[in-house]
């Protein structure tokens, strides 16, 4: 029925007078939005199937391509906006759970960008990083509260296992069936070379790529794709994944159409069945049910790794991280309602869950009071855009980072936000093979590698500037920020004054 | 090598089990728990009752318990066998990838939920008895076989296979099943799947001690997945 007509909202504006026919943009559109008319020798375009991922753009050898935002509009109406309208023709048509990708696009406030960071002036000097030695090395794990010694009055060797990072920034759990096989070689070399840890997701580990195991954190999540002993013992970490900021409380649920191949082999089920990951472990219905999984990881691994328990961020988050941090676990992951996601639910990806900085201020505060913060250290994603969102994370009191969005973008995702449809015309969220092979991993892994240094260089020099030599002593530094535009309540939580306080 | 879990701990047991290059003979288990955590050689018999997380991650090591067990037996188990003389406590073989499982007793909640199998690596589940709700819930794969040897009632109970969408069961029973979900369908099991699951059968006959004949008295209805993505009607892309 032609109700069920909407109107695409981007626009392909082709200049004819550049265009050569060359078909570039046929080829590279996995969606099949250029075709060329042979009886007229012209290209033409369907807007309607055009995600706005700027593939043909990137790639067209004479400029003649752009995209831009339809100004075809619903009549205007403050409360009944278009993306409201349609979304409702959609489901009246299907019948159908909406389905997104990547982070919360909603506009709900971002605090870092109400956050300012402190710099030096007259009496208390600023570091030159690159004259100076400045330490942006972090260790993650449990930090004993006391020191022991033996009969001998020797000081007894008890530390518990620690992961060693040369920067506090880790590329979160992306699984290999999520991403395509390039893309998770590009994070595993990367990781390697920069001295930092991706993370398999929960999907389980190709076999190429064991021999990267010290820079990679292994996931166990409620579907337990993939895991077995080796794959536990290989890695640095292991993460028990319990949530995932941009679907809190959901499970996880990988189309039988992107199980394939190796796909199929590294998650152990058949050829074109989904994967499914139920919302909770089955058995885990309490700290004490955690507690039991921590443990018999840790069993499995005779206490040499980590363990690492993912939440994302939701209301009583600091309670929950209490109970993580007393439940053996070595760090606790959280990630805020921004983070990215392969598909998920559209209204659980923007409804569900609170903003990373207010979980990381509350949990990192709860852990202080209740004299137990150093039981744990403290990784948040979801989302960190840059290198000034780390330093704020850190000086609001957590140890390290996860990356994932960002890490994308710089493989090439232009954030069209069609994941799910699996056909990226990046190479990155795909296993079409003739797409996989359009991100090169010896590209791709040195792209990575560049961002990570480049990040690196402006952590010291934010440091510098507030003459602070080392993450450790940034950490959960709150005089180091102040805000801008936050209400009382807002800074209460955050532990950070008003500018001009 | 003897052991008494309850003098060793769990930590210490599982150390000794470890480094032992013999066979384990363990007394005196009062609920120690994680015993056999990934052991990948070796036969480990307990005498007594086993905690939690019994032989998870198993990679090719035998367990035999002389007693009961507790829950999440063979969790993400690997390879190898877990025979227990009595009856075994919720999530049995969670997310099992491999090896075998035999209870002569019952079974809690959640048998055998999310196990997978990949070409010729099949996991098994036997139970002997009953087992609880939720039997093979989100089956992916493998073999899970329920012979309800001591009851006349259905030998599983409510939302067997939800969400299942690979693998088979097998459940012995006059009785006709309850409240299957619709992801499910049945069929009395025809000579020709019995004999594929007769090894299985024989091998359950001989661990246990009971006659073939027993076991085979009864009807078996078979259970497999309707379709193998269940939800893909559900989504529709925004």
């Amino acid at each position: 029925m032609a109700i069920d007509y909407i109107y695409p909202d981007y626009e392909i504006v082709r200049n004819y007078d550049r265009c050569i026919n060359c078909r570039v943009c046929e080829r590279q559109c996995a969606n099949e939005a250029h075709e060329y008319i042979e009886s007229s020798n012209k290209m033409v375009s369907d807007d309607s199937k055009c995600v706005n991922c700027h593939r043909c753009v990137s790639l067209c050898p004479t400029r003649a391509l752009k995209i831009v935002k339809s100004d075809h509009t619903f009549k205007t109406n403050a409360n009944w906006e278009g993306k409201s309208i349609k979304e409702i023709y959609k489901q009246a048509e299907s019948g159908g759970v909406l389905l997104s990708s990547m982070g919360n696009p909603e506009n709900y406030p971002v605090y870092f960008d109400k956050i300012l960071i402190n710099a030096s002036q007259v009496t208390n000097p600023s570091i030159d990083p690159l004259r100076e030695p400045m330490e942006t090395r972090v260790y993650l794990g449990a930090k004993p509260s006391k020191i022991e010694r033996d009969e001998n009055s020797r000081i007894k060797r008890n530390l518990p296992p620690h992961v060693m990072l040369s920067m506090p920034v880790m590329f979160s759990a992306m699984s290999y069936g999520s991403l395509s096989y390039n893309a998770h070689e590009s994070l595993a070399r990367a990781s390697a070379e920069l001295g930092i840890l991706y993370n398999t997701g929960e999907g389980g580990l190709h076999e190429n790529l064991y021999k990267y195991g010290k820079n990679t954190i292994v996931q166990v999540a409620s579907g337990r794709f993939g895991v077995h002993k080796k794959y536990l013992s290989s890695a640095a970490a292991i993460e028990i994944k319990m949530g995932q900021g941009a679907k809190p409380g959901i499970g996880g649920h990988l189309p039988g159409k992107k199980i394939v191949g190796d796909i199929s082999r590294t998650r152990m089920i058949p050829e074109g069945t989904d994967a499914i990951s139920p919302a909770p472990h089955h058995d885990i219905y309490s700290i004490e049910d955690l507690r039991q999984l921590v443990y018999s990881l840790k069993e499995a691994t005779r206490y040499t790794k980590p363990v690492i328990v993912k939440i994302a961020a939701v209301h009583n988050v600091s309670a929950i991280a209490s109970g993580i941090a007393r439940s053996g676990a070595d760090i606790i992951a959280i990630d805020g309602f921004r983070g990215g996601t392969g598909a998920a639910p559209t209204r659980i990806r923007d409804h569900v869950g609170i903003p990373i900085e207010l979980a990381l201020a509350s949990v990192d505060k709860r852990l202080r009071d209740e004299g137990i913060r150093d039981n744990v250290s403290i990784v948040v994603g979801g989302s960190i855009r840059s290198s000034a969102d780390i330093v704020k994370a850190i000086a609001l009191g957590a140890d390290c980072v996860y990356i994932g969005t960002a890490a994308l973008i710089a493989l090439g995702c232009h954030l069209c936000r069609s994941c799910h449809s699996g056909k990226c015309n990046w190479g990155i969220a795909t296993q079409r093979e003739d797409l996989v092979k359009r991100l090169n991993p010896n590209i791709g892994y040195k792209r990575l590698v560049n961002l990570m240094t480049a990040w690196q260089h402006e952590i010291m020099e934010m440091m510098g500037g507030m003459g602070i030599n080392s993450i450790e002593s940034l950490k959960g530094n709150r005089l180091m920020l102040r805000g801008v535009g936050l209400n009382e309540k807002e800074l209460e939580i955050l532990g950070i004054k008003h500018a001009g306080e | 090598m003897k052991l008494s879990a309850h003098e060793l701990g769990f930590q210490a047991l599982n150390e000794k089990i470890h480094s032992s290059k013999e066979d384990v003979v363990i007394n005196e288990c009062f609920g120690e728990r994680f015993i056999g955590v990934g052991a990948s050689s070796k036969t480990i018999t307990i005498n007594g009752t086993p905690g939690n997380a019994l032989g998870a991650y198993l990679d090719g090591a035998a367990i035999i318990v002389n007693g009961n067990a507790q829950d999440a037996v063979g969790d993400t188990m690997n390879d190898g066998k877990i025979i227990i003389y009595g009856n075994a406590g919720d999530t049995l073989g969670y997310a099992m990838r491999g090896g075998k499982i035999f209870v002569k007793g019952n079974s809690g909640y959640r048998t055998g939920i999310h196990m997978k199998e990949y070409k010729e690596k099949r996991p098994v589940i036997v139970v002997g008895g009953s087992t609880g709700s939720f039997l093979g819930e989100y089956l992916a794969g493998g073999l899970i076989i329920v012979l309800g040897l001591d009851t006349d009632e259905f030998p599983a109970g409510y939302f067997t296979g939800t969400g299942m969408h690979g693998g088979e069961m097998f459940i012995r029973s006059n009785k006709t099943p309850i409240s299957l979900p619709k992801q499910v369908s049945i069929n009395e099991a025809s000579q020709s799947d019995i004999r594929r699951i007769e090894d299985n059968l024989a091998e359950f006959s001989k661990v246990f001690d009971i006659a073939m004949d027993e076991i085979l008295s009864k009807n078996f209805y078979r259970l497999i997945p309707n379709a193998k993505n269940p939800y893909k009607q559900l989504y529709t892309e925004n």
